[in-house]
């Protein structure tokens, strides 16, 4: 693998992709329409970086990942990845890309997962030793072992995934596009999963490009995210400041000595619940919690605190729905 | 989007993407047919892990095939000729037809599954790996039990070939394994066209099959019991009447029910070229097509 982290290994420049769709009008009429799925699309990724990608279904997630693959030619727009132009040259990126589709195997259905692996690695002329430590490390990290024997059609849906990961990597690529990995799973299957990714991203430098519905995925795995809405990103910053593009309010829980009328008179924060001795105070999301702890501990018989992160899925709901101001234009945090 | 001339488009399309553009095109047939042999062979392995099931497979195809055949010869118990042509005749024809639907459909009838995997999304995973897709879709679950027909044929024209009346000389010898050839690359032609028109109609499998298996059924039989216009129709439209019925004609001495002139015979290579890179074109504008449509 060469170059130096921090190169741009995905460059997408005002990229746009219309469909043309015929829908019935009438009994024999067909009316042309077009439907922009993906407009005015721009974003790079350093090598070596790991990236959320997420929207509500029909936003244009799968549309881009299709594009950045070379499966869909665009409509328009630059695109690049590892230098070259995906739906040009399609079959010569196909090398430098692993994908992994949460929805459908890679693998074939009735061959056992280990003649998978062997046509993977005929597919790709994966050179025997890299295939040998490959292989062998997706099997101990991953637990395939005794998986290798099974036809793929028999595999629980943790397993199957499990055993895709392992495909998408055999042959060392740079890019790893995941769309929707742990769809489905249980949560240790999830855990199992994600440790895997970071290790992967890690110790093996691979880009990661993760789309996701589980934002639990992003919060352990991305310090970058970007959010598509109606085939437009919305925001492209650190996963930190999205919270903070959200209007997010951080909540302080406090537990005074005895039932007390609420905390006031404290500057920038309200109180919003009171039950027993238990108070919680909204505060914004971007202003530091040291000062208003230090004054209720001054005004009030303290006996424990704790501080609740604004809920994400909320931020981005909001996102979602175009009610946050000021993040239309994606802020140039995280590059 | 930018325009691109569609032919020009559908020549380079894919082998644009193959390492230079001059040596391309024959590194990426070397290429499909590697991986096209990797993939047949991974199937079969795995077909020959549970022998007795595919023994089982194999015999029932052989004998569904072979009741086509014991048909024809119970009506021959009643009749001496059918349209001129004697059993031995017929069974020519039907060995010749048999085996070349049989090899074309061994090598490519896992074709028509395109349209549902376009409905699926599964095509798109063809299309992320390093090699053709045709040469993909074209061996994906290759059924080895498809030997049981072509047996079943051969042996059908073994016997006829002992029975027929017919001077052989080395160029008519030769014309019987040249018809079966050319006859399972007509076939396989159509199999690849049926397969590229469902880039646009995803249920078009039942089109490719009446022109596949239908135009066996009908090549079974002697071209003069059928009307002259569906003769013509497959003779100039769909050229099937090249798969076995003209070179038959010359080989048993019977006269041409359209009365084309005799070289017309001789026309089967010369067909299967024309209508593979039919094939092939149509199946590179459907890729391109599928590619920017993605449905």
């Amino acid at each position: 693998m060469s170059g130096a982290v921090g190169e741009a290994l995905i460059e997408v420049a005002d990229v746009e992709k219309v469909f043309s769709v015929r829908r019935k009008a009438g009994r024999l009429r067909r009316v042309r329409q077009e439907v922009r799925a993906v407009e005015g699309l721009t974003f790079t990724v350093p090598r070596g970086e790991m990236v959320g990608y997420i929207g509500p279904n029909g936003a244009g997630k799968s549309t881009t990942i299709k594009m950045l693959t070379g499966i869909l030619t665009p409509s328009g727009g630059r695109l690049r990845v590892a230098g070259l132009d995906p739906s040009r040259e399609r079959t010569r990126l196909a090398r430098r890309i692993g994908v992994v589709f949460g929805q459908r195997t890679t693998l074939w259905w009735d061959l056992p997962l280990k003649d998978s692996y062997e046509l993977v690695r005929r597919m790709y002329r994966v050179p025997d030793a890299a295939y040998r430590a490959n292989r062998e490390r997706c099997v101990e990290l991953l637990d395939l072992g005794p998986l290798l024997d099974v036809p793929v059609r028999q595999l629980s849906l943790g397993q199957r995934m499990r055993g895709d990961i392992a495909a998408a990597l055999l042959h060392d690529p740079e890019v790893l596009y995941l769309d929707e990995p742990t769809i489905g799973l249980d949560v240790i299957s999830k855990a199992k999963v994600r440790e895997f990714l970071r290790e992967v991203n890690t110790e093996r430098g691979t880009t990661v490009l993760l789309t996701t519905h589980d934002l639990t995925d992003i919060e352990q795995l991305c310090r970058r995210v970007m959010v598509i809405d109606h085939g437009r990103l919305v925001y492209d910053g650190r996963l930190d400041g999205l919270r903070a593009a959200g209007e997010g309010e951080r909540t302080l829980v406090v537990d005074l000595e005895r039932e007390l009328p609420p905390i006031d008179g404290l500057p920038g924060a309200r109180t919003v619940k009171v039950a027993g001795p238990r108070q919680w105070l909204a505060f914004p999301a971007g202003q530091s919690a040291a000062p208003l702890v230090a004054a209720v501990a001054a005004r009030y018989p303290l006996v424990d605190l704790s501080i609740r992160e604004p809920d994400i899925e909320d931020v981005i709901a909001r996102l979602y729905a175009g009610g946050v101001p000021g993040v239309a234009a994606p802020p140039a945090a995280g590059r | 989007m930018v325009d691109v001339d569609p032919v020009q488009a559908a020549v380079t399309g894919e082998s644009a993407a193959a390492p230079g553009r001059g040596g391309g095109r024959a590194a990426v047939v070397a290429q499909g047919l590697r991986v096209y042999g990797l993939i047949v062979w991974m199937w079969v392995r795995s077909t020959l892990a549970y022998r007795a099931s595919f023994v089982m497979a194999a015999l029932g195809n052989f004998a569904a095939s072979a009741l086509d055949f014991v048909a024809l010869v119970l009506m021959f118990s009643r009749i001496d000729a059918l349209g001129g042509f004697s059993l031995a005749e017929v069974a020519f024809l039907y060995g010749t037809a048999s085996t070349s639907l049989g090899l074309a459909d061994l090598l490519l009838g896992s074709m028509d599954r395109l349209g549902s995997r376009i409905r699926d999304g599964t095509l798109d995973i063809l299309l992320l790996r390093p090699v053709p897709v045709f040469a993909q879709l074209a061996a994906d679950r290759f059924a080895l039990r498809r030997l049981g027909r072509i047996s079943q044929a051969l042996l059908v024209l073994g016997w006829s070939l002992g029975r027929l009346d017919v001077d052989w000389t080395a160029g008519r010898v030769l014309m019987v394994p040249l018809t079966v050839v050319c006859g399972a690359a007509i076939f396989g032609a159509v199999f690849t066209l049926g397969a590229a028109f469902q880039f646009w109609a995803q249920d078009a499998a039942e089109v490719q099959n009446s022109f596949t298996y239908g135009g066996n059924a009908m090549l079974q039989f002697p071209p003069t019991v059928f009307a002259k216009d569906l003769v013509r129709g497959v003779t100039f439209i769909v050229p099937l009447a090249f798969v076995n019925w003209l070179p038959a004609l010359w080989l048993l001495g019977h006269d041409d029910p359209l009365g084309l002139p005799g070289w017309v015979d001789f026309l089967g290579p010369a067909v299967a070229v024309v209508l593979w890179m039919v094939a092939g074109l149509a199946w590179r504008y459907g890729v391109r097509a599928y590619r920017s449509t993605g449905s």
